[in-house]
């Protein structure tokens, strides 16, 4: 396909899903409303318009909708490709996704059966009117929770990543130069140090960074206050493409919300206010199985964390609405996984009473609600919140939980962890390994959770401001192995898997952005 | 792009099955030397100009193609000549990517015109030793057609593309403005194909306000 061709077609993809949209009515009503305008001439009708649009701002919302859309669109394709192929290219890895999904369904089918709880049930008017009214305290309630455990936990899945194998690959015991001494064994295609330092080149020793350069000790008119300077600039021009390069060094505490919501043309108009409360209607009317497990999962995990428990009751709105939403259905197109499915009672096989279960196709796990939590630092506002989250996760936070031969996805983010480690500490490598100590099995809990619960939360939301601004999360592996670069000498010296967990059980003093800046421009290749 | 492959259906052809080459005796050494060769035989006596050749991928990293043409005259003996030579299907020999991918290789591609082509010979190289086997699948042969006179909606795209014949080859982008200019056959496309459905979803997840499922479905 010529580039002609494809560009095109991009074209006429965005060009529909736009169409229809919220954004698209709004610019329409503009154009109409300008006609009473003086400058508006007849005779340059088209010019003037368009003018008119780019003058009050609309056209820049314009470019920065379909800036989000290029991000959550498909590569390129060749047009003999099936959509399965879209979702993940290699069989073997679909094959593997699709045996894990069946595992979580089984799993999900069996605790509905045992526990006797229905999968979806409607609440009766009595129970809709007391969840109303206590929407905003949902935290204050305690179910007896005892009898649900999470569907999956990470080592789980750390598990099924370790057992993947490509059919097609020779993976013969012998000792040979392609020796991988880690537990992921398929070969995907992860970047090394000197292809890192040029695609990060914005981290580099001699580039400012929040995070680094706006240390206590460090005059801020070195580089801080000229940053800030210009994130207010980007933000007042609405430019997201911008606002997603200006990410790369960091966002200012002040500005981070209001950036952020930028990257991701994350709006709360009226409609998305309106979708928000239609959520939670949905929420209020029927009562899932899944609930359970969110209510769980919140109750284990951010509710006894030190920064995040005071969050509680924002974390529940946000995640029973988010299983509500089939807008997140969506992003399967691109994703390696199925949403499951399942029919209305006595109606199994009719396809038009199919439904998909939960509504916005996405199991939680354990550990699940710290994808959210980070995020109530920065956005108060329920509806706000729940819109930069589901853009968040079906950008980004999706891929730590799928498995795919995505270069942002949890099998690469693994193997390049577990190269970088071998290929710049191969006697710490070597060591942990006679000791019987994986490094994988310590840094995936880490990684599939994009360090949220690890790090502290000013360091969390600074590692966050590189994943926006580099459209990645390779920078999480990366940070993975700095923190093991970091504790060396003490890895060194301990004997055992439970000593060596017990070196990197906290990460909440360390700082961020110089682990990363050494491990990638300071290690000597 | 094969939009026109939409209608044009692929030549039939006979693919041999492929024949890996070996080095030294292959009863005491059978060492992989990475090179195969698959021969596609179109219908005896009747050459084809051939507009594309696709295929999937399966871990093979470089491909070279050869077509053999009828000669000139009538006696005149058939010549090989090498179309394509190591296209890269695999950006990294030793990784995943590309390694099950869909590609096609144009007639615009080739070195030499695939015209009268009367049989087509695929060279595949894989030198990484990482891999049990390699070979393409599904491989399939367009013949060339000249355009119809009478233009439908359905042609718009390759309208497009013979307006964009001449591309910036520094920036590997079309002009935008014939682009833009042509916003509004794209406009018309889009009605066609997708009169009055816009992406915005409705948002109910029951069916007519009933939600109460059955255990989910493990197929």
């Amino acid at each position: 396909m010529d580039g002609g061709t494809e560009l095109s077609l991009t074209i006429s993809h965005i060009v529909q899903r736009l169409k229809g949209s919220h954004l698209h009515s709004q610019i329409e009503r503009q154009a109409k409303d300008c006609l009473h305008q003086p400058e508006i001439r007849l005779e340059s009708l088209k010019d003037d318009v368009r003018s008119f649009l780019k003058t009050s701002g609309w056209e820049r919302q314009l470019q920065n909708a379909v800036y989000r859309e290029l991000h959550v669109q498909l590569p390129p394709s060749h047009p003999m490709a099936p959509s399965e192929h879209l979702k993940e290219p290699l069989a073997y890895m679909r094959k593997a996704q699709a045996s894990w999904e069946k595992r979580v369904l089984k799993s999900l089918n069996s605790m509905s059966t045992e526990l006797e709880v229905p999968l979806a049930r409607m609440r009766s008017a009595a129970e809709q009117k007391e969840l109303a009214n206590k929407w905003n305290e949902m935290g204050t309630d305690d179910p007896d929770l005892s009898r649900f455990r999470p569907v999956y936990a990470p080592k789980d899945f750390l598990e099924v990543l370790i057992s993947l194998r490509n059919p097609n690959h020779d993976s013969s015991d012998d000792v040979s130069a392609r020796s991988h001494w880690g537990l992921i064994q398929v070969p995907v295609n992860v970047r090394d140090i000197p292809q890192l330092r040029q695609a990060y080149s914005e981290l580099n020793l001699i580039t400012g960074q929040l995070g680094i350069d706006d240390y206590a000790h460090i005059h801020p008119d070195l580089f801080e206050s000229e940053h800030v300077q210009i994130g207010k600039k980007v933000l007042v021009e609405q430019d997201s493409a911008a606002a997603q390069q200006y990410s790369r060094q960091g966002c200012p505490t002040g500005l981070r919300a209001d950036l952020w919501a930028l990257i991701l043309n994350s709006t709360n108009q009226p409609p998305d206010v309106m979708h928000y409360e239609q959520l939670t209607a949905g929420v209020i009317q029927h009562a899932l199985l899944v609930d359970h497990l969110i209510y769980k999962d919140v109750k284990l995990t951010a509710s006894n964390d030190d920064y995040y428990f005071v969050f509680e009751d924002f974390l529940y709105q946000v995640l029973l609405c988010f299983s509500r939403d089939t807008a997140v259905l969506d992003h399967f197109k691109y994703n390696s996984a199925t949403p499951p499915k399942s029919y209305i009672h006595g109606k199994v096989g009719d396809e038009e009473c199919a439904v998909v279960y939960p509504p916005n196709g996405v199991i939680p796990f354990h550990g699940f609600s710290m994808y959210v939590a980070p995020l109530c630092f920065l956005y108060n506002e329920p509806s706000k919140l729940y819109s930069v989250f589901r853009e968040m996760y079906t950008r980004y936070f999706f891929r730590l939980h799928s498995i795919s031969s995505s270069p942002s996805g949890i099998v690469s983010l693994c193997l390049q962890f577990e190269r970088l480690l071998q290929t710049h500490l191969p006697q710490l490598f070597y060591h942990l390994r006679q000791i019987g100590a994986q490094p994988l099995r310590i840094a995936f809990k880490w990684m599939v959770r994009g360090f949220s619960g690890y790090l502290s939360t000013d360091q969390l939301l600074l590692l966050w401001d590189r994943i926006l601004g580099y459209d990645s999360l390779e920078v999480v592996a990366v940070l993975a192995a700095a923190v093991f670069a970091f504790r060396a000498e003490n890895l060194m010296e301990v004997t055992s898997l439970a000593s060596a967990e017990a070196v990197l059980a906290d990460l909440s003093t360390l700082k961020v952005m110089p682990l990363i800046q050494i491990f990638l421009f300071a290690t000597s290749i | 792009m094969s939009g026109s492959s939409d209608e044009i259906k692929p030549v039939s052809c006979t693919i041999k099955p492929p024949v890996y080459l070996h080095i030294g005796d292959t009863k005491t050494d059978p060492a992989h030397s990475g090179v195969c060769v698959v021969d596609v035989t179109l219908p005896f006596g009747k050459p084809v100009n051939v507009e594309e050749i696709t295929f999937k991928n399966y871990y093979t990293a470089y491909l070279t193609v050869r077509l053999l043409r009828r000669g000139p005259g009538q006696e005149a003996p058939a010549k090989w000549f090498t179309a394509l030579r190591d296209l890269p299907l695999m950006d990294n020999p030793h990784t995943e990517r590309g390694s099950q991918d869909y590609y096609s290789v144009h007639r615009t591609q080739m070195q030499v015109d695939p015209d009268q082509v009367l049989s087509v010979r695929l060279i595949l190289r894989q030198p990484s030793s990482a891999w049990l086997a390699f070979s393409l699948e599904e491989i399939r042969i367009f013949p060339h057609t000249e355009p119809d006179p009478e233009k439908e909606v359905s042609d718009w795209l390759s309208d497009l593309t013979l307006g964009d014949q001449h591309p910036d080859l520094e920036q590997g982008l079309p002009d935008p403005h014939t682009v833009s200019s042509s916003l509004q056959q794209m406009w018309a496309l889009t009605e066609v194909m997708q009169s009055n459905q816009t992406t915005a979803s409705i948002g109910r997840f029951d069916v007519d306000g009933c939600y109460d499922i059955d255990l989910l479905s493990l197929t």
